[in-house]
């Protein structure tokens, strides 16, 4: 096994409401979501009509740029309706449940017996192929385009994350078997990065096929961005692919049973969740079979995802996203806090030193809210951000060249090698409270339109 | 403290857009944060903030100066009665001092926190913290007898030309507390330099006992004495120097007040260890060098004693490690920082007309910071470009 590749900079923010290693069927939804947004830069088209009958992997909609590109009904039952947003735009697609699961039929078989072909061909039918995103932009890989190499990053360091190795328990051979089908798909190597921490033997080591390689160290050791950066980093024109370890075991099941499997774990976490725990659920199932009698009293924000890359949903009427095996509920921080920048701060998390938690409490479990702390400033404090980024990049002065729209300086100060969750602790740490990877996504869009149109 | 927040909010309506006090938005919200944090929430991806904000990192650095500011009071109060050949107790020494030098902290903060509000209201925006240190780094680089309006001009001359015209906060190149400094030397020499303006009431002169001197070390050294004495004509010890019961600015005087401020700014993180070691290491460096070409009493002066004299540690501890008007990235910093200590030393002893060098250095390399920064950056550039070909071949 290779060496553990130790991450030096980063920070663990440790909160409260670590979910418990349990796991429960959390009750069937009525209604099940597959939101547009999980994608940057996709324009849906709707193809069933309302009301029209789908099966589970019965395509819903398809990308307009690429309409080979399609997404699939996780369920079976009927398109009931399509929510949209500012600007007419979709923000969810919503099929109802008839607790059927009546299966659309894919190709079964051996992977390595098919051609890239007639893979590619089946991960679009079934809707699974919008699990594969590309790096540069993330966005949806090209069918037509082969990777350099394909990164599967089987642990999470962001805070309360799901202990991956516990998902994936007893799903060993599904994951092989997608490993074997991704295989097709590019030339290069398929890169399988596990938790570097004690025990060494994680539930993955086994997998054939795959270069594993073990980080350790704090958040974000875990997010491929940055084991590409350590492993295979990205240069001009380089494309390469990354997939979520639950999403490789579904593309495996699709090979092996010729069935979309859409179940999912996904952990419950954060402050505001009476019993912290996994559920068995279905994708885009609706967020409140979730947090049903979980919920504490309070002014909440639920979230998909984790706090540092997740997306803000309703408690009631939202959906988990598609890439979301955490949902998060914590305080919502909308109170004034009276002289709250001279206290000295035992229950507040701060990469700086300057407060007293950080002192006397280094272990201590942060009950955080969503509060900014302060005001927005410009860019003051330096060396902030170096500290929580483990990569060869200048932060500050990547976003001074976003801000002043300088497509050629992005390109030169690595912005290809970077995605929002790369970023996302640089905007936590910023004392000028800059938002930060809203300029990067905002820098990565004009790269793209530049690029590629 | 609810009771306070429900009086603000009730006050709080006209100075909201479309009010009739609405010119005075940004001074009401500069109060206003100052009272309570706000209680605006995230709206992005990133849910969660640092607590750290601009308040608590500035306000660090002020109490960092707390120190320097404590000795710098009782100091101007020792040398005041000394230079009158009284006797004075503790509490006289330190009455005198603070009445002293609190009417130019008013003057700096009125003079330098107005002007920033009406340039916020006028950009809408909130007024930034960035005055905060400012507005206490003015007086304590000052000599005590400068007269107040001299404090107000230079004020005015450091906020205006030398931040808000570069955009304010964060945008300007050199450090406003220097340059006002800077403008007063060159605009009233007599008064920032010489042998009388240190030391309270010399200038004037009224009771002050004959033949007392008021000049500093450096200001011995530059012509050329080989002893430094005070003004009754005692030598100093290196123990003078460490603990600063020498002439001198208001604040610059005590190295060991400002490196308990050291430690303040390192062991919070607020200011950089980089910036404030690597100034000391070119300055011991280039103090060695010219010990090696000693041609005069300048030249022979001990490192260790450049680094106690004048203004050279406040000037690392305080000023270099400016993060605006400083090199940006780590590794610049390095360089950034022991430049400073090598012209430092360099133009202290090799031109006598500017026995404070620091000032000079640091402005100086303030200009320099962003070229510092823009050579480390293009070797990173550089290195990608080389790892992109090599991949291509």
């Amino acid at each position: 096994m290779a060496e553990v590749i130790k991450i030096k900079k980063g920070l663990d923010i440790k909160m409260i409401g670590q979910a418990e290693k349990i796991y429960v069927k959390a009750p069937r939804a009525k209604t099940y979501a597959i939101k547009p947004v999980d994608w940057h830069g996709l324009t849906p088209k709707i193809i069933p009509k309302l009301c029209d009958e789908v099966k589970v992997g019965t395509p819903i909609f398809f990308d307009k740029y690429h309409p080979e590109v399609k997404f699939t009904s996780p369920v079976s039952g009927i398109l009931l309706s399509i929510n949209r947003g500012e600007r007419r735009r979709i923000i969810e697609v919503v099929i109802e449940d008839d607790g059927k699961n009546t299966p659309e039929t894919f190709l079964k078989g051996e992977p390595s017996s098919f051609k890239r072909e007639q893979i590619v061909e089946s991960l679009l039918e079934s809707g699974l192929w919008p699990a594969i995103r590309q790096r540069p932009y993330t966005v949806i890989a090209k069918p037509e385009q082969h990777p350099k190499s394909i990164f599967i990053s089987a642990f999470d360091t962001a805070p309360l994350a799901p202990d991956l190795d516990f998902v994936l328990k007893d799903m060993e051979e599904d994951f092989q078997w997608g490993v074997n089908v991704l295989k097709q798909l590019t030339e290069g190597k398929i890169y399988l990065s596990l938790d570097g921490r004690y025990p060494s033997v994680r539930t993955l080591s086994a997998t054939k096929g795959v270069e594993i390689n073990r980080f350790k160290g704090p958040h974000p050791a875990g997010n491929v961005g940055i084991q590409i950066s350590k492993l295979d980093p990205i240069n001009k024109g380089e494309v390469v692919w990354v997939v979520q370890p639950q999403d490789v075991v579904a593309i495996g099941r699709l090979f092996k049973t010729g069935k979309y499997d859409p179940s999912v774990l996904v952990a419950v976490t954060g402050s505001r969740v009476e019993k912290p725990q996994y559920y068995k659920t279905i994708r885009g199932a609706a967020v409140s079979t979730l947090l049903e009698k979980q919920l504490k009293e309070g002014e909440n924000r639920v979230i998909s995802g984790n706090v540092l890359n997740g997306r803000q949903i309703d408690g009631e009427k939202g959906y988990v996203g598609f890439f979301d095996s955490q949902v998060t509920v914590i305080p919502e921080g909308n109170q004034y806090e009276f002289f709250g920048w001279m206290k000295p701060g035992f229950n507040k998390k701060s990469l700086s030193r300057s407060f007293a938690s950080t002192w006397l409490l280094p272990n201590k479990q942060f009950d955080l809210d969503t509060n900014i702390h302060g005001g927005e400033r410009a860019f003051v404090m330096t060396g902030e951000y170096e500290k929580v980024l483990p990569m060869d990049i200048y932060p500050v002065q990547l976003l001074k060249s976003i801000l002043a729209n300088d497509i050629d300086k992005m390109e030169r100060l690595g912005i290809y090698e970077l995605d929002e969750e790369d970023l996302a602790l640089c905007e936590f740490v910023c004392t000028s409270k800059t938002p930060v990877t809203k300029i990067l996504r905002d820098g990565l869009k004009s790269m793209r339109k530049e690029m590629e149109e | 403290m609810s009771s306070l927040r429900r009086f603000v909010d009730k006050i709080k309506p006209p100075f909201e857009k479309g009010g009739k006090l609405h010119i005075f938005l940004s001074g009401f919200e500069a109060i206003e944060t100052f009272l309570f944090v706000p209680n605006k929430v995230t709206s992005g991806r990133v849910h969660i903030k640092d607590a750290n904000d601009m308040k608590r990192s500035l306000i660090l650095v002020m109490i960092a100066m707390v120190p320097a500011l404590l000795f710098g009071i009782w100091n101007t109060g020792f040398h005041h009665f000394q230079a009158l050949g009284t006797d004075a107790g503790f509490w006289q020494m330190v009455g005198f001092g603070f009445l002293k030098i609190l009417p130019m902290f008013i003057v700096s903060y009125v003079v330098g926190l107005g002007i920033e509000i009406a340039f916020a209201q006028m950009r809408h925006e909130e007024v930034a913290e960035g005055y905060f240190v400012t507005g206490m780094l003015i007086p304590m680089v000052m000599p005590v007898d400068v007269p107040l309006w001299m404090v107000a001009v230079a004020t005015v001359f450091a906020v205006v030309i030398g931040k808000e015209v570069f955009g304010g906060t964060g945008m300007n190149i050199l450090n406003p507390a220097l340059i006002a400094r800077a403008f007063l030397f060159f605009a009233y020499p007599s008064h920032m330099s010489g042998s009388t303006v240190w030391i309270a009431g010399l200038t004037d002169g009224t009771g002050v006992i004959d033949g007392y001197s008021g000049s500093t070390i450096l200001g011995q050294a530059a012509q050329n004495a080989t002893t430094f004495v005070n003004g009754l004509g005692q030598p100093y010890t290196r123990m003078d120097m460490f603990l600063g019961t020498i002439p001198g600015s208001f604040g610059e005087t005590s190295t060991l007040a400002i490196l308990i401020g050291a430690a303040i700014l390192i062991l919070t993180g607020v200011g950089s260890w980089k910036i404030i070691f690597s100034v000391f290491a070119g300055g011991a460096v280039m103090g060695l060098i010219l010990n090696l070409f000693a041609v005069n009493t300048f030249m022979e002066l001990p490192f260790y004693e450049h680094l106690m004299l004048g203004g050279f540690a406040f000037g690392a501890v305080f000023m270099a490690t400016d993060p605006v008007t400083g090199a940006q990235t780590e590794r610049g910093k390095w360089i950034y920082g022991f430049l400073i200590g090598i012209m430092a030393i360099l133009i202290r002893v090799l031109n006598p007309a500017y026995p404070e060098g620091v000032m000079m250095a640091i402005l100086l390399m303030n200009v320099f910071a962003p070229l510092i920064d823009h050579y480390i950056v293009e070797a990173n550039i550089r290195k990608r470009l080389k790892r992109a070909k090599v991949v291509a071949n």
